[in-house]
């Protein structure tokens, strides 16, 4: 059985459906890529899977999300051992109030490593992971926010990466950078398929169609098609599908 | 008139509105700066400030106010001590992440808005009351703690302001990075935060070291230094008070308002 398995997710804000009876199995090891215009409710599964939803005001969630067979959307679910295993990337790069090293140590720090040689060596190989080493290792002790924003949302997956998840959720993490920078994180997320599962959720369907082994296409709330990134894309079997990548919705 | 003409005119009237307002406000304060600072300077020496009152100081006599300096510190700085380590962890239960979305919360900042407009005498009588019934005299204790009553609702609302002002994003990247609550506050949102939390203390200081009414039934008045807790104490208002409503000119002429005036500019400089 696949890592995520998600079964008649329904989400209500305040009443308005935001998501309807979404079921899907996320494929362990690729790039699934969530994809649908502005307001589908691509942003809202993702939180489901992390439960970031619960600080949503007024988010009313049933259905089942089941981690490695645990329905994680149950109330006595551990969170932080549920974070730990699914880590995020949000949409702007969002550094913590503190030091380029701190920023990385900081999560497997609060973890349990508390040896100073085995963090340097775990803040190195991080940073050296997502490409940023070279670029910052002469001033490690400077505040994060000094950083560009490209170099920034490389520095959150960084810190991401510190706490060893199995999973990692993307919320459009190239949209607010400059196109080269895009380009490195996108390269990134190839190296890092390898090693994560991945689910990405962007509505730029160029993008789509360069990093998805695997898509989901939302359309108001509902999950219209899901399928192998070649055959969604060559032959898509849903009007709204096709519609939308010949351009005419979204 | 045209349209343009007019939207220009209204341009004009607006700023002009501005800059007098500000000029109006500026000029008073340099006024009344410029005038205690005189005023002031003539009576000041090293002897008032490191001497305590003898008799008849207050009619223009020997001695100096270092009861009234040593006791106004003593008790702004206790009842700020007293204040922050109330005010953080309610400020702190006032946020989304805890009770922020309740009823509940909402209720406590309401509560904290009238508690701020109530008068600083309010909290001198209670003071007092409880004083009474606990059998105690005036002294620092009592004046410390009327006085932290009067600095809570500035200090709970300033922080609650300043811990709501970091980003919402901020602290999802840190509830993603598996921490917990109390951890997202303590490395994330007060670090954040740290110059608003300042800020909030040290006007909650400018608070209770101005304030006169709280401290006029609870701490009493010495023209000793104290030795414990349990004495009375002079703040500095009550030379200040007495002596500038004294009809003698020598004893008006007393330079406690310098004083007084020099710590609030201290202050501000530094917050």
């Amino acid at each position: 059985m696949p890592h995520i398995v998600v079964r008649n997710l329904t989400v209500r804000y305040d009443g308005h459906e935001a998501l309807r009876e979404v079921s899907v199995e996320i494929p362990d090891g690729q790039i699934t890529v969530v994809l649908g215009p502005s307001g589908c409710g691509k942003t809202t599964f993702l939180r489901c899977l992390n439960r970031l939803i619960d600080l949503t005001d007024g988010a009313k969630v049933t259905g089942e999300v089941l981690i490695d067979g645990e329905n994680i959307l149950a109330p006595d679910t551990d969170l932080l051992r549920l974070r730990k295993k699914v880590g995020m990337l949000a949409q702007k790069p969002q550094v913590l109030p503190m030091s380029i090293y701190e920023n990385v140590a900081f999560g497997a720090w609060l973890h349990g490593v508390r040896d100073k040689k085995a963090l340097d060596a775990l803040v190195r190989d991080c940073l050296k992971r997502v490409h940023l080493w070279d670029e910052v290792k002469d001033r490690l002790f400077a505040p994060a926010s000094q950083l560009s924003v490209g170099q920034q949302q490389r520095l959150c997956l960084a810190r991401s990466l510190a706490v060893e998840p199995e999973v990692l959720l993307c919320d459009e993490p190239t949209s607010a950078l400059d196109p080269i920078s895009a380009q490195r994180v996108e390269e990134l997320f190839f190296e890092l398929k390898e090693r994560y599962t991945l689910v990405l959720v962007t509505h730029t369907l160029r993008q789509a169609k360069r990093l998805a082994d695997y898509v989901l296409f939302f359309y108001m709330g509902e999950l219209v098609e899901h399928g192998l990134a070649q055959r969604v894309f060559s032959e898509p079997r849903d009007e709204r599908t096709r519609a939308f990548l010949a351009g005419v919705i979204g | 008139m045209g349209e343009l003409t007019w939207r220009r005119c209204k341009e004009a009237l607006m700023q002009g509105t501005m800059v007098t307002a500000a000029t109006l406000l500026f000029g008073s304060l340099l006024t009344l700066l410029a005038v205690v600072t005189v005023k002031g300077w003539q009576g000041m020496s090293w002897a008032m400030l490191v001497r305590l009152p003898k008799s008849g100081s207050y009619l223009g006599g020997e001695g100096g106010i270092l009861n009234a300096i040593v006791g106004s510190l003593l008790l702004a700085v206790g009842a700020t001590l007293l204040a922050l380590c109330l005010a953080l962890p309610v400020a702190l239960l006032l946020q989304p992440d805890y009770a922020g979305r309740t009823k509940f919360a909402q209720f406590l900042r309401l509560l904290l808005n009238l508690l701020w407009g109530v008068p600083s005498i309010v909290y001198g009588a209670c003071g007092f009351a409880l004083l009474v019934a606990l059998g105690w005299r005036a002294c620092l204790l009592g004046g410390i703690i009327a006085l932290t009553f009067v600095e809570l609702p500035i200090m709970v609302r300033a922080m609650d302001e300043a811990l709501r002002m970091v980003p919402k994003a901020m602290k999802e990247a840190a509830y993603s990075l598996a921490l917990t609550r109390w951890e997202t506050m303590r490395h994330v949102v007060v670090r954040q935060a740290l110059p608003g939390l300042v800020t909030a203390v040290l006007l909650a200081f400018g608070r209770g070291i101005g304030d006169a009414a709280s401290v006029l039934f609870t701490a009493g008045y010495t023209d000793n230094l104290l030795r414990s807790l349990f004495d009375p104490v002079a703040s500095s208002l009550s030379p200040s008070f007495s002596c500038s409503t004294h009809p003698l000119q020598k004893c008006s002429d007393k330079p406690t308002p310098l004083l007084l005036s020099c710590s609030f500019w201290c202050f501000w400089s530094v917050s």
